[in-house]
């Protein structure tokens, strides 16, 4: 309930505002109401298949099959565990420690961590729904090499220094 | 069936994900819809525009490093940016740097990599979000 406070103060405030004519209220309510409908015309739909994805595609799958490998196919099999999850970049971390342990190289953690705080599936879906398909696929056809590279200099930089990854 | 169980729970899953956001989704329309109000659109146009150059971008980088708003707010709220004259562009850069670097989560990212690789992460990921935001401005 708590959280709902200043919504509620906003909608009073709103409605208060139709009822005395006053023009800020209803132009500030109009606003609310063209982000509203456009939100609850797909915005659960979106979350429906988030909810979907997540019970058909588990993650454990993906994380049976990365491990010491470090080619190309290691690299793409984080890429997609990483694509599988949700969540904000500090949830990454303590995953990136699991991958460590596991014996993934430092390049591949680090494009876990680029895949993760850009490629994520439920993420994508919702940039695809607010800004469009187009701008959507440019962003993560331009991101992708760009974290790969990313990644790559910081192997670079790391490789002969006695790097460990910490679980705090 | 299990399957058909299988489905029944992402469902429902799918739909208790989005009332658990649902009262922050309606708070940040609403603060939206105040602040869209309080400034003109011109005003918006100028720093964030087509022609805000540097400056716009400057200050989406600067804002995407700092905050911490999930995804599921920052792209509604880009969608509303858009509409409202901000460019491909100064989106881009608000977005990757949102998404690639945490100033805030600093700390926490150095409890795991220590400080020095932490920021140089950040420091890259700065630098790469810039220039997505470049690119995307020359495609779109």
């Amino acid at each position: 309930m708590k959280k709902y406070i200043f919504f509620i103060g906003f909608i009073l405030f709103v409605v208060c505002s139709y009822f005395f004519q006053l023009s800020v209220g209803k132009e500030i309510g109009y606003n609310f109401t063209i982000f509203f409908t456009e939100m609850i015309t797909f915005l659960p739909m979106m979350f429906i298949l988030i909810g979907l994805f997540d019970v058909w595609f588990p993650k454990e799958k993906v994380v049976k099959h990365i491990g010491k490998d470090t080619g190309i196919k290691g690299t793409l099999w984080v890429i997609l565990l990483a694509m599988l999850q949700a969540g904000p970049l500090y949830g990454a971390f303590p995953v990136a420690y699991l991958l460590w342990k596991k014996g993934s190289s430092i390049r591949n953690i680090f494009i876990y961590l680029g895949a993760f705080s850009t490629l994520k599936i439920p993420m994508l879906a919702f940039e695809i729904g607010f800004l469009g398909l187009k701008f959507s696929l440019l962003r993560s056809l331009i991101t992708l090499p760009v974290f790969i590279l990313i990644a790559a200099l910081m192997e670079a930089d790391l490789k002969n220094k006695q790097f460990e990854l910490q679980q705090p | 069936m299990a399957d058909c169980q299988k489905t029944w729970l992402g469902i429902k899953k799918g739909l208790k994900m989005f009332l658990s956001l649902l009262p922050a989704l309606l708070n940040i329309l609403a603060l939206v819809s105040i602040v869209l109000y309080l400034l003109p659109k011109e005003t918006l146009i100028k720093w964030l525009g087509h022609d805000s150059g540097w400056l716009g971008m400057a200050v989406a980088a600067m804002l995407g490093s700092i905050s911490l708003i999930p995804g599921f707010i920052a792209f509604p709220l880009g969608g509303i940016l858009l509409k409202n004259g901000v460019s491909y562009q100064v989106l881009a850069v608000f977005i990757t740097t949102l998404m690639m670097v945490g100033i805030l989560t600093l700390p926490l990212e150095a409890k795991y990599f220590g400080m020095r690789v932490a920021l140089l992460r950040n420091a890259l990921s700065f630098i790469g979000a810039v220039l997505i935001g470049l690119l995307i401005g020359i495609c779109l």
